[in-house]
């Protein structure tokens, strides 16, 4: 427990008669990617938003760096370092790819309330932010519209502004959706060399990145972890088996 | 390219501004110098609208409340100055003022405080509420104003003597346009730096996704509040200067229908376009006074127009003629 990053313990979300998350208690340590799995409308993204404070859970505690985190909201949790994707692509589309970036860079800097220097020609934040765009593969699309670029380009922008945060946590939602098998790939051999930067907390559908991926995989089923283990103690599972990947197989 | 198309279009609207009344004074005719002084203070209005709406996507439907405050400082001011009675005597005399820049620091401090209030409590809503409150809002001072007999209620209040500015004859059509003029590229350079710096772009990035600026830890509230604020002075500062104008200020500047025209120059000149204000009430007031003259129904066209807009010219007047942008 004394290396966990980000530790969750007792959370609990409810919709109406729906437990969204059941008493989940799960652990992201440092150096590791943690993947979350679970069948569709398993409560992953539901976590995910009450770990980036944009639900308010029922119940239950969320530690983050040591700190108590229940209280602070999603603004102030990214702050503190807590970095999310999104699953569904959300971006600003008019900006230029490079903008995109910049506005995290922005936050990351702390002075955002400047009035009168031109952004644009601000060296400390487009630096960083092409250094970023680089590192994912988009320093060519920098000056492209956000809403111009192919799916999996947005994907990778996702990424870019991400790092751009330089989080010491990263909770990424379903971060291949939509990829093709070759944007996957290069994707997988990506985040694979990110764990040393920051844990990495992965929800994800595409077993095979998660299989090549995860250190630890937590099966969440109907809001309830049902199982975390290393990738053989998952696959070696019988109730997972029976929840979820029997089914898929 | 567009970019360079925006800038002849700019550079044309602004020229015009310029030379017409020139050519008025030329020629004599004072009333064209006042049309053009009444384009120079609407397109201000408008400045100050755009940037919340424009840039900030958001719809202020009672920034006549701070056009109306900036009228209402330059009058309650002036009137005291001029019937020489002070506006409190204890614990400390302040009295009125006929200086221009006294008044409009005194509307800048007014707005900004009025928006404060105003934007903190409507800000925490958004679409139609937050059209429907400030509306509220703009609406509870237009009553506040007709029901306050200091300050001629219903009947507003005169300006007898337009107000001074040092250095020059303000009661000289032209020398009070080129002063309108002037705080006009004012605005419009103080919002073309804003727009580009760091607080713009965090503006500009709220409007579009408000999930994904608070996922990168910026809150909306707080950049949406400040912008709120600086269009509210810039409008109330345009109000002031209408006041002196017209020489008279009543609760029609604070009215929806102001409102309502403000934004009108905002979206026929180019929602979220620099010179979109200008082009804008210049359209509206030749309209009004071209159409107007020969048919009483000029505002049916006039609404058409706007329509027309919407529908297929999200860019407005400069949008249509100087083509869609590449990126912010």
């Amino acid at each position: 427990m004394s290396d966990a990053i980000l530790s969750l313990s007792d959370v609990t979300k409810q919709f109406g008669s729906l437990l969204a998350s059941d008493s989940v208690t799960l652990d992201l340590r440092a150096g590791e990617i943690h993947a979350l799995i679970g069948p569709n409308g398993a409560g992953k993204s539901t976590l995910i938003k009450q770990i980036a404070g944009e639900i308010k859970s029922d119940r239950g505690d969320i530690h983050f760096n040591g700190q108590n985190i229940n209280a602070l909201d999603a603004v102030a949790r990214s702050r503190m370092g807590l970095a999310r994707t999104f699953q569904v692509s959300s971006l600003m589309p008019e900006f230029s790819v490079l903008q995109n970036v910049m506005l995290a860079r922005q936050s990351v800097s702390g002075k955002v309330f400047r009035f009168f220097k031109p952004v644009l020609g601000d060296k400390s934040l487009v630096d960083p932010a092409m250094a970023q765009l680089e590192r994912v593969g988009l320093a060519d699309r920098a000056q492209m519209r956000a809403a111009d670029i192919s799916h999996g380009e947005r994907r990778q922008l996702e990424m870019a502004v991400a790092l751009a945060l330089e989080p010491k946590a990263f909770l990424l939602d379903e971060p291949m959706a939509g990829m093709g098998p070759e944007g996957s790939k290069r994707l997988t051999g990506f985040l694979d060399g990110l764990r040393g930067q920051a844990p990495i907390l992965l929800v994800e559908h595409d077993m095979d990145a998660v299989f090549a991926l995860a250190d630890r995989i937590s099966v969440l089923v109907y809001g309830r972890i049902i199982a975390t283990g290393t990738v053989d103690e998952i696959r070696g599972n019988d109730d997972v088996k029976r929840a979820y990947l029997g089914e898929e197989a | 390219m567009t970019m360079n198309r925006e800038f002849l279009i700019n550079s044309i609207l602004a020229i015009a501004l310029i030379t017409v009344p020139l050519i008025a004074l030329g020629m004599d005719e004072p009333f064209i110098i006042t049309l053009a002084t009444k384009v120079a203070i609407f397109a201000m209005a408008g400045v100050g609208l755009n940037l919340v709406l424009g840039y900030g996507g958001l719809v202020s439907f009672g920034h006549a409340a701070f056009f109306g405050i900036g009228g209402y400082a330059a009058g309650i001011l002036a009137s005291h100055a001029l019937n020489y009675e002070p506006i409190m005597e204890s614990p400390f005399l302040i009295e009125g003022t006929t200086q221009m820049i006294v008044i409009w620091i005194v509307a800048l401090v007014v707005s900004a405080l009025v928006a404060l209030v105003i934007g903190a409590i409507t800000l925490r809503t958004s679409g139609v509420y937050f059209i429907m409150i400030t509306l509220a809002f703009a609406q509870m001072i237009y009553y506040f104003a007709i029901s306050w007999p200091a300050y001629g209620g219903e009947d507003g209040l005169s300006i007898y003597v337009r107000n001074g500015f040092p250095g020059i004859n303000t009661l000289d059509p032209i020398s009070f346009f080129a002063l309108c003029a002037v705080m006009l590229a004012i605005a419009m350079v103080f919002s073309a730096v804003l727009i580009r710096s760091r607080f713009g772009l965090a503006l500009q990035g709220a409007r579009q996704n408000a999930q994904r600026m608070t996922a990168v830890g910026i809150a909306p509230f707080r950049i949406r509040l400040v912008a709120f604020v600086i269009s509210a002075m810039i409008t109330a500062l345009a109000g002031a200067l209408y006041a002196d104008l017209n020489r008279f200020v009543s609760p029609t500047m604070l009215s929806w229908h102001m409102s309502g025209e403000i934004m009108v120059f905002v979206i026929l000149g180019g929602v979220g376009r620099l010179f979109g204000p200008l082009a804008g009430a210049a359209l509206y007031i030749i309209l009004e006074h071209l159409l107007g003259g020969v048919w009483e129904f000029w505002q049916l066209p006039l609404g058409v127009l706007l329509l027309l807009v919407v529908l297929f010219a999200r860019g407005g007047l400069v949008g249509v003629l100087a083509g869609e942008r590449k990126h912010v």
